[in-house]
């Protein structure tokens, strides 16, 4: 609105770096307890080459990013083996790239094993044309509303869900609302003689 | 038959479907009575007073019996994580404090502790804001297990509770409304620390408040522990095991409640919390009964915390409450004034009569914000509920790319049809009080 472009910083002061979220593997050591982890992993799981596309270690957290086709074996030996004994996920987090192409969306599952105390993360990435991941309610129950969710929210199909369907929006709700390319008050507002812009298209400091 | 506006009924091709708006019961249980059907699905929510919000319940039931219990949720879906995106990563807090409205603290602590991880000051946060959060934590544990206590009360027809449990309650919002400025939704905790030091009189206050409750929790707990029908309503109904509660996912008192010491707050320790001296509550029936003790028992811990923590605030009196780096840290100091919170009046002295250049610093960060480096990252509080997580994406710009809460409400309330197929229909609305889900929270 205000015509501003990039980020409409002119003072250089919010000087910081960007750096890619997805920039390639991370290099051991891994640091903390993540090195165990990939090994214990490894051991258990000969397609572990096949199956683990990228280790990453972020912000002291570690994310494993799974080929869709490997993901419930890797569920399940992450829940099943002793040594790693990831007994809780705790929901499916999506999210839409659309600058990343042939891997536009991301489904995020955060794990936790109370076993060991620890953290892991899975991430699994599909293209927009081809938006399937297989379910993993049948490795964490939990997951069934979050896939949902995720579904509802990002139109990511899980396979293998016995009840996919829209969880937050109403049920013939047309287009998945947390896509980029969905717009925020997308329902336009209109008042005699004039017409207000979503609040998407106001203004922009980015 | 003639019109009612109270108990009308249509064919569908379902079957004969009733809609029953209030009135008498008894002719509609008398025309149930004459058909031949056995099997009858009750549509109950989501205007129900006894679903703990707009919560829809679809229960098929032979007789009194659940056969099948599922939930509609969605009814109070506003959109938060969306519209978090279009807003900086500072005005993201007002937005999170209204997704679980009885646990606002909770939400922009694990809010701001993943965009403090994001920014990589989780670190530099002052000894003092992580005192004043973890006080204010524990605070609303108390006010939101009162309402848990009140409005489960008033479902299962026990009156008197919430009497008692919203007058406790009332003197936390009085604490919340001198330290934020606000009893509800403060918008407290910013990143990098939290918007304004605690008022000089509100330590001794605060202490005063924890003797009185401390007194005053007795009432429901003479009440209602070993109280014959309120035993008789909640013991071994909505029975949810440990294997039940690892497979579902479920955290906080109802995983507690079957018996495992699992809280964030001694297992994964956040804001300091390893300074304190608490105990986790457990116990081992993994019912409604359970549930509720295990409520009340966090009551007395969180107030051991909060006496523990006036005492640090004593000592930490003057410190710093936001990030040393200017850069993140929001300008103004704000205050409590009569008509609410504000920026301060030496502030504005400041920067509209002395310093051009606390001006401009002070419009760009609040109208463009701060850069926070690319990257993702996943936060987790032991909220009143079980585990609130945040799994934040930054693209590197001033505001979120992705915002999302793994709400323990969402979560947990998958587990009604465990808890309650194949039980009384009167059950149902007890083992739903005990789950006690935040519609605000389950549908963001």
């Amino acid at each position: 609105m205000f015509g501003v472009n990039g980020s409409g910083d002119t003072s250089g002061f919010g000087g910081l770096v960007r750096v890619g979220s997805s920039s390639g593997s991370s290099e051991r050591p891994y640091g903390s307890y993540f090195d165990e982890i990939a090994d214990d992993l490894e051991r258990a799981y000969p397609e572990f080459n096949d199956a683990i596309e990228a280790v990453v270690v972020q912000n002291g957290e570690l994310t494993l990013h799974v080929n869709r086709e490997k993901l419930e074996d890797v569920a399940r030996i992450l829940r099943d083996n002793p040594k790693l004994q990831f007994e809780m996920c705790l929901g499916v987090s999506g999210v839409h790239y659309p600058d990343q192409t042939g891997r536009e969306l991301h489904a995020v599952y955060p794990l936790l094993s109370m076993t060991h105390n620890r953290r892991l993360r899975l991430e699994v990435s599909v293209p927009d044309s081809d938006p399937h991941i297989p379910t993993l309610v049948e490795v964490w129950a939990g997951n069934n509303w979050h896939e949902r969710e995720t579904f509802d929210m990002f139109g990511i199909i899980f396979d293998g869900h016995a009840g996919l369907t829209r969880i937050l929006m109403p049920d013939d709700w047309a287009g998945h609302p947390q896509r980029k390319d969905y717009p925020l008050g997308g329902i336009p507002v209109e008042f005699h003689g004039a017409t207000v812009p979503a609040p998407s298209e106001r203004r922009s400091y980015r | 038959m003639s019109f009612d506006p109270y108990a009308s009924s249509r064919e569908t091709t379902e079957g004969r479907v009733y809609s029953v708006t209030g009135g008498d019961w008894d002719e509609l249980s008398t025309e149930i009575g004459a058909t031949k059907e056995e099997r009858v699905v009750v549509n109950m929510g989501p205007q129900h007073p006894s679903t703990h919000g707009v919560l829809r319940l679809i229960l098929e039931l032979e007789g009194e019996t659940v056969t099948e219990a599922r939930c509609g949720i969605g009814y109070l879906h506003t959109g938060i994580e969306k519209n978090t995106e279009y807003r900086t990563w500072t005005q993201g807090v007002t937005y999170v404090t209204r997704m679980d409205y009885l646990a606002p603290i909770f939400n922009e602590t694990a809010y701001c502790m993943s965009v403090e991880k994001l920014l990589g000051i989780t670190d530099q946060i002052p000894e003092r804001a992580q005192v004043i959060r973890v006080m204010m934590m524990e605070l609303n544990r108390i006010s939101s297990h009162m309402v848990c206590f009140g409005t489960g009360g008033l479902e299962l027809g026990a009156l008197t509770p919430i009497f008692f449990a919203f007058r406790d309650r009332e003197t936390v919002l009085d604490i919340f409304e001198e330290v934020s400025g606000l009893r509800m939704n403060m918008a407290y905790i910013r990143p990098g620390g939290v918007a304004q030091d605690v008022p000089a009189d509100a330590v001794s206050r605060i202490r005063e408040a924890c003797r009185d409750m401390r007194k005053s929790f007795k009432d429901n707990e003479t009440l209602l522990v070993g109280n014959s029908i309120w035993m008789k309503r909640t013991k071994d109904v909505g029975y949810l095991d440990l294997a039940g509660c690892m497979t579902l996912g479920v955290t906080g008192p109802i995983l507690r409640a079957a018996g495992m010491p699992w809280d964030l707050r001694k297992s994964q320790p956040y804001s300091g919390y390893e300074n304190y001296n608490f105990d986790v509550i457990t116990t081992d029936t993994s019912d409604a009964y359970g549930r509720f003790l295990v409520r009340l028992g966090e009551l007395e811990q969180s107030l051991r915390i909060i006496e523990q923590c006036c005492d640090f605030l004593d000592k930490l009196n003057g410190a710093p409450v936001m990030v040393a780096d200017k850069k993140i840290a929001w300008p103004a100091q704000l205050s409590v004034s009569a008509d609410g919170m504000g920026n301060s009046l030496a502030h504005i002295r400041e920067i509209m009569g002395e310093s051009m250049e606390a001006l401009i610093h002070h419009f760009k960060i609040v109208t463009e914000g701060f850069r926070v480096p690319a990257g993702q990252a996943y936060a987790a509080v032991e909220s009143p509920r079980g585990e609130t997580g945040v799994h934040t994406v930054s693209d590197g710009g001033t505001r979120p790319y992705r915002v999302h809460f793994r709400e323990p409400s969402f979560n947990n309330l998958q587990s009604t049809a465990a808890m309650c197929e194949g039980g009384m229909i009167a059950d149902v609305i007890s083992a739903v009080a005990s789950i006690d889900p935040v519609m605000g929270g389950v549908d963001r």
